[in-house]
């Protein structure tokens, strides 16, 4: 019996081989939605515990584990995002590379940040998603489950509020 | 929106909440999930007093079983 099957039959050993092949992957992607190392680790164990409680509903014939997998933990950043984090928060270890001049200024900093903190937490996840993290956009419709036009109409609402946001406040992109 | 604007926009955000670094993991999870898979597993365990309910009963409606009728009328 193949890897999946045992897995959907019950197989805490198979299980044991799907969470650590996907452990890396599942934690990388809650962290760039939640950003917060802790967080992130225990949400992909929450992740990992619905998929497994969801095992008898698993389509073995089709055998994405990947991609149903990265749709449970959006789900699971999601529901958390719109829980107990309302807001962006920065990355723990920022690269240095990533401070121009102009952001230095808190002013401008905390504007973009509140510009960002009033868009609806899916169309954020899809903004912070795409124009921070750069992700495919390929990556971005699998984890939530939409087709890539509609991440697409999502970056597009994104960025006109942003740019709306911005100017009003009077900072200029 | 022109691909310039669009890169601009990018690099003011990217300035202020920056990509976050190191999204590898940095330990195994597993340990963590197996300890929570034993404590989430409901064990169903039936204490003896509701099996000598259980035998009491049965003995009673075979020795009884005009108690049967009496007893479906009430339930």
């Amino acid at each position: 019996m193949e890897l999946l099957e045992r897995f959907a039959a019950g197989d805490v050993d198979a299980f044991e081989s799907l969470f650590r092949q996907y452990q890396g992957e599942v934690f990388g992607w809650i962290m760039r939605i939640v950003r917060n190392r802790a967080t992130a680790e225990e949400l992909a164990l929450e992740a990992f515990w619905r998929m497994y409680r969801a095992r008898a509903s698993f389509d073995v014939a089709r055998g994405n584990c990947g991609g149903w997998l990265r749709r449970i933990a959006t789900n699971v950043a999601l529901d958390h995002v719109r829980r107990v984090r309302p807001e962006v928060e920065l990355a723990e270890d920022p690269p240095d590379d990533a401070k121009p001049d102009l952001v230095q200024q808190s002013e401008v900093r905390s504007a973009i940040l509140g510009a960002i903190n009033q868009l609806s937490p899916r169309i954020r996840t899809v903004v912070v998603l795409a124009l921070i993290e750069e992700e495919p956009y390929e990556n971005i419709a699998q984890g939530l489950g939409i087709s890539v036009n509609a991440v697409k109409v999502r970056v597009f609402r994104g960025v006109r509020s942003l740019r709306k946001e911005l100017t009003r406040l009077g900072v200029h992109a | 929106m022109t691909e310039r604007e669009m890169d601009e926009l990018k690099k003011l955000l990217k300035g202020a909440v920056p990509p976050v670094g190191g999204t590898e993991l940095r330990r195994d999870l597993w340990p963590e999930m197996r300890r929570r898979l034993e404590e989430r597993t409901v064990r169903v365990r039936v204490p003896w007093w509701d099996w000598a309910l259980l035998a009491g009963a049965s003995l009673l409606l075979l020795l009884f079983p005009r108690v049967i009728p009496a007893l479906l009328y009430h339930l």
